[in-house]
């Protein structure tokens, strides 16, 4: 096992810059998931980790060992790092079992130390015959991670390798990957631009925005802490409102809200973040603090639209289960309750 | 006061930027793009494919030569004769009937075929097709040995027309199982009728296809020597090769081919201007639906009648003529018979192999480091192809004689003249079959331990065996059925099927003939399969 570094890489395409100063520790054994939306650089960040791509400027490093740095270039195929391609990039030629032997030395291309990898993605051995075009978008997956873990690499870097598959088979795929990885224990590095993807693939998460990490760290302090507005509505849905923060608290149009974490810079005037699953709203109980304004259906839950009574101006539109839907209408005044604390943000 | 509410939900990469199609070259890079794109070639490969891309350019070379040479005075003088002018008359009505013929046999035979409910469409498909296989000299022969009042411009129109159609026939299939037939739907939901919906709708977008089909027809037209020869029509390349007969490579010869070429490189610049920056996608997602045949009605046996008699006239009558005179006597054990397809095959496999050689870098060069000085490379090729065989021909006879004496009239310089001839065919070829190796594999087999060259071994190499094959195989098959440049090329006492059947159908000993012609028509089917197969890999909407 072999911690992966990063440090202050920049990269430009001609006049276009991709990457500015990117730095980043992937501790030995770790899966490390990079999110960023199109354009952000997330893929070539994967391509100047894996060789394909040299860096202008800044180091990689893969434990002791520097693979790009100041007049040092170690070649990809030097590099024992495995990649895996957003469709997959299997060999055409080649059936699933010579696919996964690609990469094994002479010596190491026996029956057993395939049928081994493919158990360990929960591949079908009756599979290993068949050419690529003869599996289904999941198993072709699985065959490519099969073929990167193979030649047992101390890391193994993934660009995008769900995004291609619909949404029962991306889950499905998606858990006998990580279970693949997770069994040996191989350093790994996911770019996604899907924030669920991203906070659960592993035990650290980055946020890429404009060639910049601009956070990262455990999944769950990054969700609960984004140091900016755009890293937390990039996360995930949020509701966001104007705040005076006062005293360890913000007075806001659903009251007073406990901060969990102020990045305001103590200004007088402020935002908060709430999530959405933080405010619950119910109909005939408790004394009424709001009015529901529309209700929308959304097929499995709908929107339920509510101005405060204390700021009639105020819109905040959160979610409710379908079946609950019938319970509320226009007009209908409701109970708003937040439940735990928000985080404060500049205003504007 | 507003409330910001929701995710910002990032989607999947949306690739490169589109081109601005006002200004091509000036798209803003992706980055993606441009790691795959722009990466660079190594020097070695650019020097090579300009190397080989300049000795492709030997022909333009050649003209340009012998218009210094023999020098403006001279040249005028042998120029502006009546004789030329007769010849400019017959090439030019030609170009100017042969042309919209063709495109009106090709392209009404494709619509009838691919949007109508034509009975037993599959089967005409392939009747309409199978003229390519038969040489047009082969068709002259046929049609002259049978009709002798076949002959002058109404014989050569006749012959070549039935033989080029499908040139414009194969493409515009292509381009009509590529439309949507939601646009037509669209049209007829507007008012328009089937005959409307095909005029304005369907014909427009076939506009590109017809050029290209047109273009090669007209360059067939000007390059073609023995069909013309057979039925006593003159043109510019029958011209040539009497005056090269009668005074060997002379600035009378010289001068016409100045002409020759001339009014080739002005098809190709007209060819281009009229296409100019068209495109035509389908824009949209989702799968189009097939369409639904137009119904013929009671016209539907004038379509057919129209139909057989187009496949009668275009392989009935040159292969029964050729299985009458198989009948009257031709002898399949004459003992030049194996010797001729021997040499065929010698002199034309290794045209094939030299041509996917020469073609290798400027296909690797365009597909996997595209810039302008890959695609002016490839233009190299094809303008040189573009030129009639008699003057790459006529270049090589001048250039061997110059510089290499020993190489003239040698089998090399013979494969070296189907190299230019064909090479767009090998070119084509290997670029698709490397296009389709892409590079993110070598990339995944580099991640794997491999080095590059042993990335590109594994990987790309046996993804390029089927495009090696077929390229070398369509130039093979093409080359076995040239005739002009063989005929001056070829060392003394070289026999091929060509030239062989060129003999004795020009000394009238049809039955001596025959056999010949039944072989160079049965080496021509795979290319001809082939080509037809490629056509219809449009998927039919």
């Amino acid at each position: 096992m072999t911690a992966l570094s990063v440090a202050g890489v920049t990269k430009a395409f001609g006049h276009v810059p991709v990457l500015r100063e990117v730095s980043l520790v992937v501790p030995a054994g770790t899966r490390t998931a990079i999110v960023g939306s199109s354009g952000s650089g997330k893929s070539t960040l994967l391509r100047l980790i894996a060789g394909f791509e040299r860096a202008d400027a800044g180091e990689i490093r893969l434990g002791d060992r520097a693979l790009t740095a100041p007049g040092s270039f170690v070649p990809a195929h030097r590099r024992g790092i495995g990649y895996v391609a957003q469709d997959g990039a299997l060999f055409p030629h080649l059936t699933v079992e010579q696919n996964i032997r690609f990469g094994l030395p002479r010596r190491a291309r026996h029956t057993s130390r395939v049928r081994r990898v493919m158990e360990l993605v929960s591949l079908d051995p009756e599979l290993s015959g068949r050419y690529p075009h003869q599996l289904s978008g999941g198993q072709q997956q699985r065959v490519a991670v099969a073929r990167a873990l193979a030649p047992g690499p101390r890391v193994i870097l993934l660009d995008e390798p769900f995004s291609a598959l619909d949404t029962g088979l991306r889950e499905q795929t998606r858990q006998a990957v990580v279970d693949a990885l997770e069994q040996s224990a191989v350093t790994t590095v996911l770019v996604t631009h899907d924030q669920d993807e991203a906070l659960t693939f592993g035990h650290q998460i980055g946020v890429l925005d404009g060639g910049r990490i601009v956070q990262s760290g455990p999944p769950a302090a990054v969700f609960d802490d984004p140091v900016t507005v755009d890293v937390a509505t990039f996360l995930g849905a949020a509701v966001l409102l104007p705040a005076a923060p006062a005293e360890g608290y913000a007075d806001c149009a659903l009251g007073r809200i406990p901060i969990r974490h102020d990045h305001s810079g103590a200004g007088r005037r402020a935002q908060a973040l709430l999530r959405p699953d933080q405010i619950q709203v119910t109909p005939n109980s408790g004394p009424p603090n709001a009015v529901v304004d529309k209700v929308q259906p959304r097929g499995s839950y709908a929107e339920i639209t509510i101005r405060t009574v204390a700021d009639d101006t105020t819109r905040v539109t959160l979610r409710v289960p379908i079946h609950q839907a019938a319970d509320y209408r226009a007009s209908l005044p409701v109970s708003v309750r937040v439940a735990g604390g928000c985080v404060l943000y500049p205003l504007g | 006061m507003t409330v910001v509410s929701g995710s910002r939900r990032a989607g999947p990469d949306p690739g490169p930027p589109a081109a601005d199609p006002r200004s091509p070259d000036r798209a803003v890079p992706h980055p993606g793009a441009a790691a795959r794109g722009a990466s660079r070639p190594s020097v070695a490969l650019v020097v090579l494919a300009c190397v080989l891309g300049a000795c492709m350019l030997v022909p333009i070379g050649y003209i340009v030569s012998v218009v210094f040479d023999i020098g403006w005075p001279t040249l005028s003088r042998l120029i502006f004769r009546p004789r030329v002018g007769d010849l400019l008359r017959n090439t030019v009505l030609l170009v100017v009937i042969g042309v919209p013929a063709t495109v009106v046999l090709g392209v009404g035979g494709a619509w009838l075929v691919e949007r109508t409910s034509l009975p037993g469409r599959r089967g005409w498909a392939i009747v309409l097709v199978a003229p390519l296989a038969i040489p047009a000299f082969v068709s002259s022969y046929g049609w002259g040995s049978t009709v002798p009042s076949v002959e002058g411009l109404g014989g050569a129109l006749l012959v070549t027309t039935l033989a080029y159609y499908p040139l414009v026939y194969l493409p515009a299939m292509a381009a009509i199982r590529g439309l949507d037939p939601a646009l037509e739907e669209s049209a007829r939901s507007l008012g328009l009728g089937s005959w409307a919906v095909f005029a304005r709708v369907v014909l427009p977008q076939l506009r590109l296809a017809v050029l290209g089909g047109g273009l090669i027809v007209a360059l067939h037209l000007l390059a073609e020597y023995g069909a013309f020869a057979f039925i006593r029509f003159d043109t510019f390349t029958t011209a040539i090769v009497v005056q090269y007969q009668s005074t060997f490579a002379g600035p009378a010869a010289g001068a016409l081919g100045v002409v020759l070429a001339t009014l080739c490189l002005t098809l190709l610049v007209a060819e281009a201007s009229a296409r100019g920056r068209l495109r035509y996608a389908r824009i949209g997602s989702g799968a189009p639906r097939p369409p639904v045949p137009v119904r013929l009605g009671r016209a539907t046996p004038l379509a057919v009648g129209a139909v057989a008699v187009t496949g009668a006239a275009a392989v009935g009558v040159p292969l029964t003529s050729v299985v009458r005179w198989l009948a009257a006597g031709a002898s399949w054990t004459e003992p030049e018979l194996p010797a001729a397809l021997a040499q065929t095959a010698v002199l034309a496999g290794g045209g094939a192999i030299l041509a996917v050689l020469v073609a290798f870098p400027t296909a690797w060069l365009t597909v996997r480091h595209p810039s302008r000085l890959s695609r002016a490379v490839e233009g190299m090729s094809y303008v040189a192809s573009s030129l009639p065989a008699i003057i790459i021909a006529l270049a090589l006879v001048t250039v061997t004689l110059r510089t290499v004496p020993s190489l003239y009239q040698t089998a090399f310089t013979v494969m070296l003249a189907y190299v230019i001839i064909f090479l767009p065919r090998a070119l084509v070829s290997l670029r698709s079959g490397i296009a389709q190796a892409p590079e993110s594999l070598e990339e995944i087999a580099r991640s794997l331990g491999h080095s590059p060259m042993a990335a590109r071994a594994r990987v790309t190499l046996p993804r390029l065996v089927p495009a090696m094959t077929a390229g070398a195989a369509l130039v093979a098959l093409g080359a076995a059925n040239e005739l002009t440049a063989t005929l001056l090329l070829a060392p003394n006492g070289t026999r091929t099927l060509a030239t062989q059947f060129w003999s004795a159908a020009s000394a009238v000993d049809y039955p001596a003939a025959a056999p010949y012609a039944m072989l160079l028509i049965l080496l021509s089917v795979p290319a001809v399969a082939l080509m037809f197969v490629h056509s219809r890999k449009v998927p039919a909407r």
